[in-house]
């Protein structure tokens, strides 16, 4: 006893072991565990939703849920968001390296201008890729002029969701593994090289496999938002899990089928969150030795500089050049047709506004539970971390129905009020910050923390002045993805916001509802203009590299 | 250190601005109708707005897709701050009618609209009326070449002539009727007999009434207001005009948008004043004029050019009951029309 009361906390702390390196861990402080705690509790709401309505479901539910139809929904939907993800990381991870490590020429050009069709709205880009693509679309119409070709093939069904969702998700990936890329230390890819190995050898033996966290977290976001997505399956008529939830409640106003098949969905969310857990595995990323990380070097293109430039100019073509013509194209139309176009200022402030406060409280809410994750990892943490999840998977609508069921009914002061809204957001796109955190903490190495614990600092203290400000970058980038994600949110802007409160998204919404396609390119041009401002000043350059070296 | 402490003070500024917020939003003031509407805006925006300034109500609009309302109102319950439902469709108002959360409407409202285009327990009222028809090329066809019903229209010689939109929201509620009114088996042998004649796919009705219109094929099944916008825009001479089946049956169907008052409103009395002024010769001309929908006032009539409702066929069906769209997507699949 009395040689256990003479152990103090800190002594105790620098005895035992860290798991990561073999050694064991001390307890979470209750300033980590219990905050985090408590944006798993909300962040599960949509999920005790579903299971209340879907209680009411009787034995046609399991005779609903075992046809063949289901298991049809079941692989479609799978193979939808195995093929985006695939698509995108083909697109962005090549990106990533040419603009973070190469003599690639206006490299933050094509960072912001690859990073950009993130901001088009899928149900923006669908009608896009139908209007310009489709049998009789823009392009069918030059080609007629040009050699009198009637009709292009369908593009509708999975061909068309596939490009749709992956030229406006990828950029999801590439801003992790950019952010990974600058995060590396070059230290390890050097002496692959002074070891003999040639540039590609050491990206695919040294570089890539110490991408594999931010390469993992970008595939989850891109694939979990390819399940939720509703935009893009129901323009390119692709039947997927979402879309037949959908048509649940527009056929037959069944909110008890849809819960089932919204279970049936995360179910699905669960085995990829589960594959995505196996990659992870226990390695570590940050450096294990003191001092401070140098630049990486360089690397010239020589004569892959054409092809670099032409693979990048494509991209960006055929994700945010198109779109944007075409956006401008029917706004000149609207505009010669003498339409009188509603000012939409207000809605630009709205949206902004709300999707702002959305971005710092994900990041203020993905701060406890990603330190929880990355610093205690265990069955517990890794639980807590995965919950986040439950609502970014979902449909839109269901999230905002359960936020409809819960707010009317048990947090009435709330309900229909800006605050809820935020929530709603944040329980829509908390993962996008999480993940972001995730990975920047992951290459913070824990003895700096330890040695402020060590010399008296409470566990506040230390993430105040230690941990936030090494990953303020990772922070920054968080918050900015859900900002961006939010600009573009539909259904629960819709259905939650302040009775009036119109946003960007509302009104294009409005303007489409009745193919008013003239209409909504004004709103839909300055949504990926505002957008687009905050995603220059994401790449500010002295946001450019994570904060290895910052520490003074 | 420095931007952690001014990120917490910014943080801390946020989360008081939007208590204060949510504050301010929580109480509606007196005089107050708060209105669903699944209609939209650009469309009943200026009716609802000078229904505010004759009357002085505050008129408070949530926009929104019909069915996703009619869900939000299901899961608000008792405590939903809706004072009425504008509907896009009836299936939407008769699932809100079916959990009995509708208040009965006053018989001096009901009775201005025919029995037929409103609840036959008097819980909502049709508006205004979307008439399912056959459109033709009148160049290459007269009224008297087009059959009884749209049975007919499974006859060889339509065959390559026929456009229709399998995927559209309402062709799938025709067949709804159709599988109601005639049953799953005849519904099922009409689609059957239609795919025979290879009958060509679009994706909506205005792309049906342009196909028909540039002689790409000779009939389409469409609701008739696109017609109209295309004689608005090309004049007379367009050479498409409607046909409503003489025979009647499910093609000749007449769908409504309609409206009802929520048992739970603080303002009855309010709600049925604004369904009056719906009702009204000068808001029944609006949706004619702007829609091209049929007014369902019975004292006000169609519009220059239109087959008056009381001579269309068409077939007594209870609308609220055209919910149940499962079964005909299951049915278009089975038939290989999906």
């Amino acid at each position: 006893m009395t040689t256990q009361a003479g152990v103090g906390p800190s002594l105790h702390t620098s005895t035992v072991e860290r798991r990561s390196g073999g050694r064991r861990l001390p307890p979470p402080p209750a300033s980590v565990w219990v905050p985090a705690a408590l944006v798993a509790a909300v962040m599960l709401l949509p999920l005790a939703y579903l299971v209340v309505r879907a209680a009411g479901a009787g034995s046609e539910a399991l005779e609903f849920v075992f046809r063949p139809r289901t298991a049809g929904l079941f692989l479609r939907t799978a193979g939808l968001a195995l093929a985006v993800t695939v698509a995108s990381a083909a697109i962005a991870i090549p990106l990533a390296w040419l603009t973070v490590r190469t003599d690639l020429p206006f490299r933050r050009l094509w960072s912001v201008l690859a990073t950009l069709p993130l901001v088009i709205p899928t149900y923006v880009g669908g009608f896009v890729i139908v209007a310009s693509l489709g049998p009789r679309g823009l392009l069918q119409k030059l080609l007629e002029s040009l050699w009198g070709i009637e009709r292009l093939p369908e593009i509708y069904g999975f061909p068309g969701a596939m490009l749709a969702l992956t030229l406006f998700t990828y950029p999801y990936l590439l801003l992790t593994v950019r952010a990974g890329l600058q995060g590396i230390d070059p230290a390890s890819e050097e002496a692959s090289r002074s070891l003999g190995d040639g540039p590609w050898a050491t990206f695919f033996r040294v570089t890539l496999p110490q991408l594999r966290p931010a390469i993992a977290s970008g595939s989850l976001i891109v694939a979990l938002y390819t399940l939720s997505d509703f935009g893009a399956v129901s323009l390119l008529r692709f039947d997927s899990f979402t879309r037949a939830i959908y048509l649940q409640y527009q056929g037959s106003f069944d909110r008890t089928m849809a819960a089932v098949l919204a279970l049936l969905l995360v179910v699905l969310t669960l085995a990829i969150l589960t594959a995505e857990g196996w990659s992870r595995g226990r390695r570590m990323y940050h450096r294990s030795t003191p001092g401070a990380a140098r630049v990486a070097r360089t690397l010239t293109l020589g004569r892959w500089r054409s092809p670099a430039l032409l693979f990048c100019a494509g991209v960006v073509f055929l994700a945010l050049i198109v779109p944007v013509a075409v956006l401008i194209y029917w706004l000149s139309q609207g505009l010669l047709a003498g339409n009188a176009f509603k000012t939409v200022g207000g809605a630009a402030v709205s949206s902004v506004y709300a999707s702002g406060l959305a971005g710092i409280v994900a990041v203020a809410a993905a701060l406890p539970v990603s330190l929880l994750s990355v610093r205690w990892p265990g069955k517990t943490s890794a639980l807590l971390e995965r919950a986040t999840y439950s609502g970014y998977a979902l449909p839109g609508i269901v999230v905002a129905l359960a936020l409809v069921f819960f707010g009317a009914n048990y947090a009435t002061f709330l309900y229909q009020t800006l605050a809820l809204l935020v929530v709603a957001y944040v329980v829509r796109f908390l993962p996008q910050a999480v993940g972001a955190a995730r990975s920047s903490l992951l290459q913070v190495s824990p003895s700096l923390e330890d040695a402020a614990r060590s010399l008296g600092q409470p566990p506040l203290g230390v993430m105040a002045k230690i941990t936030i400000p090494l990953i303020r970058n990772g922070l920054l980038a968080g918050a900015a993805l859900v900002f961006l994600t939010a600009m573009k949110e539909l259904p629960a802007t819709l259905l939650l916001s302040p009775i009036g409160f119109k946003t960007l998204a509302t009104t294009i919404w409005t303007a489409t509802a009745e193919g008013f396609f003239a209409e909504a390119a004004l709103p839909a041009l300055i949504l990926i203009l505002v957008s687009g401002i905050s995603l220059i000043f994401m790449f500010h350059p002295a946001r450019g590299r994570t904060g290895h070296g910052d520490v003074e | 250190m420095k931007l952690t402490l001014s990120l917490a003070i910014g943080l801390l500024g946020l989360v008081g601005l939007v208590l204060t917020a949510a504050a301010c939003a929580g109480q509606p003031p007196q005089g107050t109708l708060t209105i669903y509407s699944g209609r939209n805006e650009n469309l009943v925006g200026p009716l609802l707005q000078r229904y505010a300034k004759d009357t002085g109500v505050n008129v408070r609009v949530r926009y929104g897709d019909t069915a996703e309302l009619a869900a939000t109102i299901l899961e608000e319950g008792d405590n939903s701050p809706a004072d009425v439902f504008l509907a896009q469709d009836a299936g939407a108002l008769g699932a809100i009618a079916q959990v009995g959360r509708f208040r009965n409407l006053p018989e001096s409202t009901l009775r201005k609209v025919d029995e037929r285009f409103r609840s036959p327990k008097g819980e909502w009222v049709g508006l205004s009326g979307r008439a399912r028809v056959v459109a033709y090329n009148t160049n290459k066809l007269k009224e008297s070449d087009l059959p009884d019903s749209i049975a007919g229209f499974i006859d060889p010689k339509w065959k390559g002539k026929i456009g229709w939109a399998p995927t559209n929201g309402s062709f799938q509620a025709f067949v709804t009727a159709l599988r109601t009114t005639e049953g799953e088996g005849n519904a099922s042998a009409w689609l059957e007999g239609i795919k025979k004649n290879e009958p060509k796919n679009y994706s909506n009705n205005i792309a049906i009434v342009d196909a028909i219109g540039n002689g790409e094929i000779e009939v389409g099944f469409v609701n008739h207001y696109y017609l109209y916008t295309f004689l608005r825009e090309r004049g007379e001479k367009f050479p498409v005009r409607n046909y409503h089946p003489r025979g009647g049956g499910s093609g000749a169907m007449v769908n409504v948008a309609g409206i009802g008052v929520l048992k739970t409103t603080k303002n009855g009395p309010a709600a049925e004043r604004f369904i009056d002024f719906l009702l009204d010769k000068e808001a029944q001309q609006y949706f004619a004029q702007e829609t091209f929908e049929y007014p369902l006032a019975s004292a006000v009539p169609a519009p220059q050019g239109f087959k008056p409702l009381a001579s269309i066929n068409a077939p007594k069906i209870d609308l609220s009951s055209l919910a149940d769209l499962n079964g005909t997507l299951r049915l278009l699949r089975d038939r290989g029309v999906l």
